[in-house]
């Protein structure tokens, strides 16, 4: 088939409208950064060596391909800073995933339990704090977990503590910021998946002897299963990334990878390394998404 | 003393003592009395069908036997013990869910052995009993898909086997043939039968298809409104209904209202306004109501152009109504037609096409004799 028999059906353009989408706004960019990670650092503009000119002819363009060199991924290799940013990354993407999950699957199931007419309005609750800013909701955590912040000034009054505790700039506090914003994503898969579940199921288990317990365990968690791959997904990949919450609630101690790259960006100038660090992280999380891609398709196969 | 043990003791009567007894029980939703102090006996080893409108309370009778739904009153007794409040997974029954309900995350093989591994039952003993059973409903073979790569008659087989597996002293049915397309719920009918006769097993099937219901069923019971209206079986229901309500929901009715005028050598003469005077058997058991209705099947109604063959013995006996042909629809193995009455009123007829070529096939407009002998009339109180 032609080119020219693809493009004259509007069919065919609605269906390679998203792969150009992905080209413009996912490749071409990704090309940039993965081109300046192959670069050195320079005092310039911009601050890397070499640039591209293409009209310096094509000599110039030779050279400057063989001065690309994968040096910045041997400095990330070798200095314990970014894979010990790595690893807290990771770390705190998966505890965080955790309690996201532990939380989030009971208030799913108790929303898909509830009568058809108040589901909406659990939904409703669910997604109300996505009409205040972001940034604006971890500013007011600041503010409830300061030294005389709101938790503070409640425990006092109620005897729990002698003395105001320390919540700000600790790993605690960080979780709870992660785990407050990032809740709507693990509930909505879960409870979608949850949502359409026959209750008929649960009815066949009890019949043929199962506990209300069992039942559960043997029916109704097997079928959320791709419920909880999603809403794990959903948030682990995010997290890893996360900069803003580590950066306002936690200490400085230990830095995630998105901390480590602001820094190497921002405060050092060192785009190479920065983009060589976000070249790293985004192999990292390939793994978990080819790891869903395939999750998703045996149960479409499983439908079929 | 040993003659002095009461009636009802276990061991005095045990022969008498149905399997299951449903003794007034009631049902509310809300205010609506889904089921109203209704009260059942089956039998062990009975195929019994509830019949009934859908809302009639039917379902909910059933979801009541197999625990989903607990009784606000009365006892349900399985083999002498009162189960109504046990709980669903502690019931010696089991359920065969109208959409099935199979587990779409187990094989076939995993969803009927479902039921025996939360019985406990050894690994060994599994295997071979759920071969037993996917001979029994012939799914040899597919015993590794899953739902999804099933027909839905294969389905049907699955979710058969499933309750079948645990044995059950009762199993329930809920509407299990409705998805079905109609010649392939026509055989399974008969195999469901066949397999219940087999196994020997109690069956309680719930249908709102009166043929289903006579085809498969020892006896029947027909719900309506939360209650039982007749219990009986498939003949008595459709020869001898005992209501109004019953005749017309059990098959095609022609129903004229009447007085009883006399009666004599076991016949009641009938005046209607409709059909003027009927002459019916005598029932068995004596006419209360002076306002009754007779009731004749349209099968029972014949046609000819001239009237039956005179015969001096009975042939004053014999009802005769004259009117013309309105309606004449030919269903292949029957032709059913309406008679407009020179009263006005409508009669219906159905008769056996026995012949290829039919001489004797009515059209319409053509004038008609009707009749039909006292015995074929039923006289219904209510």
């Amino acid at each position: 088939m032609s080119a020219r028999g693809i493009f004259t059906r509007p069919a065919r353009l609605s269906a390679i409208a998203p792969y150009l989408w992905m080209v413009a706004f996912f490749l071409v960019p990704f090309g940039f950064v993965l081109k300046i990670s192959l670069s050195q650092t320079a005092i310039a503009q911009p601050p890397y060596t070499p640039a591209f000119d293409l009209t310096q002819g094509f000599g110039a363009f030779k050279a400057a391909l063989a001065a690309l060199s994968l040096d910045n991924f041997r400095l990330l290799v070798s200095d314990n800073l970014y894979i010990l940013s790595y690893l807290r990354s990771l770390v705190v993407a998966a505890v965080s995933t955790s309690i996201l999950l532990i939380i989030g699957y009971p208030i799913a199931y108790g929303m898909a339990r509830l009568p058809r007419r108040w589901q909406g309005i659990a939904m409703m609750l669910v997604i109300v704090p996505f009409w205040t800013s972001f940034l604006i909701r971890i500013y007011a955590w600041i503010n409830i977990l300061q030294h005389d912040g709101l938790l503070n000034k409640v425990l006092l009054a109620l005897h729990l503590v002698a003395a105001p505790v320390v919540w700000l700039s600790t790993d605690s506090a960080m979780y709870l910021g992660i785990v407050y914003s990032y809740l709507p994503f693990m509930i909505l898969p879960l409870y979608a998946m949850l949502a359409k579940m026959e209750p008929a199921l649960l009815e066949a288990a009890s019949d043929l002897g199962a506990s209300p317990r069992r039942a559960f365990w043997l029916v109704t968690f097997p079928l959320s299963l791709p419920g909880v791959g999603a809403g794990v997904l959903l948030c682990f990949i995010p997290i890893v990334g996360e900069f803003v919450i580590p950066d306002l609630l936690a200490g400085s101690n230990s830095l995630m990878i998105g901390q480590t790259l602001w820094l190497e960006f921002f405060t050092n100038k060192d785009w190479p390394v920065a983009s060589a660090a976000a070249v790293v992280l985004l192999v990292l999380l390939v793994a978990p998404l080819v790891f869903y891609d395939r999750l998703q398709r045996r149960q479409l196969e499983g439908n079929g | 003393m040993a003659e002095e043990i009461p009636k009802g003791e276990p061991g005095a009567d045990a022969a008498d003592v149905p399997l299951l007894r449903i003794d007034a029980v009631v049902k509310k939703f809300g205010m609506v009395r889904a089921v109203d102090r209704l009260s059942l006996d089956v039998r062990a080893g009975e195929f019994f069908a509830l019949l009934g409108p859908s809302g009639c309370g039917k379902t909910t009778l059933l979801r009541m036997l197999a625990g989903f739904e607990t009784p606000d009153e009365g006892r349900i007794l399985l083999d002498g013990k009162d189960i109504a409040r046990v709980l669903p997974h502690q019931r010696p029954v089991n359920m065969m869910f109208q959409n099935y309900a199979l587990f779409p995350h187990l094989t076939v093989r995993d969803n009927i052995a479902f039921g025996l591994k939360r019985a406990g039952m050894p690994r060994s003993q599994i295997d071979t009993r759920v071969a037993e059973m996917v001979a029994l409903v012939k799914l040899e073979g597919l015993e590794r898909r899953k739902p999804d790569q099933l027909s839905g008659g294969q389905k049907q087989r699955v979710a058969l086997a499933r309750s079948l597996a645990r044995r059950p002293q009762v199993l329930l049915l809920d509407e299990p043939l409705a998805a079905l397309d109609k010649k392939l719920r026509e055989s399974t009918q008969l195999e469901l039968m066949e397999l219940q006769r087999r196994l020997g097993m109690t069956f309680v099937i719930v249908t709102h298809d009166q043929e289903e219901a006579m085809t498969v069923a020892d006896r029947i019971g027909v719900m309506d409104a939360g209650h039982l209206e007749q219990v009986a079986t498939p003949r008595e229901l459709y020869e001898a209904p005992q209501s109004r309500w019953i005749a017309e929901f059990v098959g095609d009715i022609n129903l004229f209202e009447g007085q009883v005028e006399s009666g004599e050598a076991g016949r009641l003469m009938i005046s209607t306004k409709d059909a003027g005077t009927i002459s019916v058997a005598e029932p068995r058991q004596p006419i209360t109501k002076t306002i009754v209705a007779v009731a004749i099947r349209p099968e029972k109604v014949k046609l000819s152009r001239r009237g039956p063959a005179s015969d001096a013995v009975n042939a004053h006996a014999i009802n005769r109504l004259e009117g013309v042909v309105t309606d004449v629809s030919y269903l292949g193995g029957l032709t059913t037609y309406k008679v407009k009455l020179d009263t006005g009123a409508t009669l219906r007829s159905s008769m056996a096409n026995t012949a290829r070529i039919d001489i004797d096939a009515y059209n319409a407009s053509q004038r008609v004799v009707a009749w039909f002998t006292p015995d074929d009339c039923v006289v219904l109180e209510q």
